[in-house]
């Protein structure tokens, strides 16, 4: 069928393509950002062990 | 009408560029006054709070340091010694830079006000508010007494870390404050002196510049004789022992011996550069000494009981 002919033909590649170079820098600035983020998940639940059930009275 | 669209490169910045765009080395001198502000307060943190507020007041200057450097990017790309930053180079678009400074200001505040505690917070906004806006963007630009008042930013972080452990601000912090406040001019002054030709070349109205060297040199001299006995009060005002006295005043001494070779200097750089570099280790030593004070403080006082 045409529709079936349409939808198997390899689009051609449009828009940005990366170097190596950015794909690598790309992949290691996702990495510093997940790594910052789970730092910071793992903060937030040892600051409230530490804290107990006060976590939310803190001094001025 | 034409119109024209710029298209931005894909980003080739790496860890290391963002890591550069945060000044590591201010950013080290800021955790470590922080830390001794922290640790001679009179209430103790607990560990994980106090690591908390030092990761904070680190990112918080890490962001100041980030949002200098993306304002300043004109005229760094004139220096000799900032033209390789990530910005003027090329490595990281200004638009990320303001991107990452803005969000690593609002986070590192944010969780200062949430973890450890709402004064200590306001300080930190504060002294980042005062390096971006006032220092880099009013100040820096138009008057030789740039580096005096934007000093007040760099001088925060011992009460921001007293702030962290005490809820408040007490005389030992602001002593602290007034100790790196009024260090500022010598160290900044004396690196301008021999880098007078890279800030002529980008505007920047340094002293050296403005006033001439001569001026600069008795500045100099100036803000060392009123830092000598300011880096000694801890000492005399009961706030240190005697031990950091003798440091203090043997230290102080040096750099007033410095600061007047300095002003006696009529060619080459040699005394500026002395003066820069003693000018670090004054510092260090001085913060050093109050943290040995500290500790051996604590451990007489585990002996005893």
């Amino acid at each position: 069928m045409m529709t079936d002919i349409v939808m198997n033909e390899e689009k051609p590649q449009t828009g940005v393509r990366l170097t190596e170079q950015q794909l690598r820098a790309r992949r290691a600035r996702s990495i510093a950002i997940a790594v910052s983020l789970g730092v910071l998940v793992v903060l937030f639940y040892i600051v409230t062990l530490v804290k107990g059930p006060g976590v939310l009275v803190r001094p001025l | 009408m034409s119109l024209t669209v710029s298209r931005v490169e894909p980003s080739i910045a790496g860890v290391g560029d963002y890591l550069e765009l945060m000044k590591p080395r201010v950013m080290s001198l800021a955790v470590f006054t922080a830390l001794v502000g922290l640790l001679i307060a009179p209430i103790h943190l607990h560990p994980v709070i106090a690591f908390t507020a030092l990761v904070c007041i680190a990112v918080g200057a890490g962001a100041a340091g980030a949002l200098n450097m993306w304002y300043d990017a004109d005229i760094d790309a004139l220096m000799e010694r900032t033209a390789a930053r990530p910005v003027p180079a090329g490595r990281i678009a200004p638009g990320e830079a303001l991107a990452f400074g803005v969000t690593l200001a609002v986070g590192s505040v944010v969780v200062l006000g949430l973890l450890v505690n709402v004064i200590a917070a306001a300080l930190l906004a504060v002294s980042i508010g005062f390096y971006v806006f006032v220092y880099t963007m009013w100040l820096k630009r138009s008057t030789p007494q740039n580096i005096v008042i934007g000093g007040a930013a760099g001088a925060l972080p011992p009460m921001i870390g007293w702030a962290a452990a005490t809820g408040s601000v007490g005389v030992e912090p602001m002593l602290l404050f007034l100790i790196i406040f009024f260090w500022t001019p010598p160290h900044f002054w004396a690196l301008a002196l021999f880098r007078s030709e890279d800030y002529a070349r980008a505007g920047v109205p340094m002293l050296p510049v403005v006033a001439g060297e001569a001026a600069t040199r008795r500045q100099i001299l100036f803000y060392a004789l009123i830092l000598a006995p300011l880096g000694a009060a801890p000492w005399f005002l009961g706030y240190a022992s005697v031990v950091y006295g003798i440091v203090a005043v043997a230290a102080g001494a040096a750099i007033v011996a410095l600061a007047f070779r300095l002003h006696a200097e009529r060619n080459g750089y040699a005394a500026s550069k002395r003066m820069f570099a003693f000018s670090i280790l004054y510092l260090f030593l001085l913060f050093a000494m109050l943290l040995v004070d500290r500790v051996a403080t604590e451990l007489i006082g585990w002996s005893l009981a």
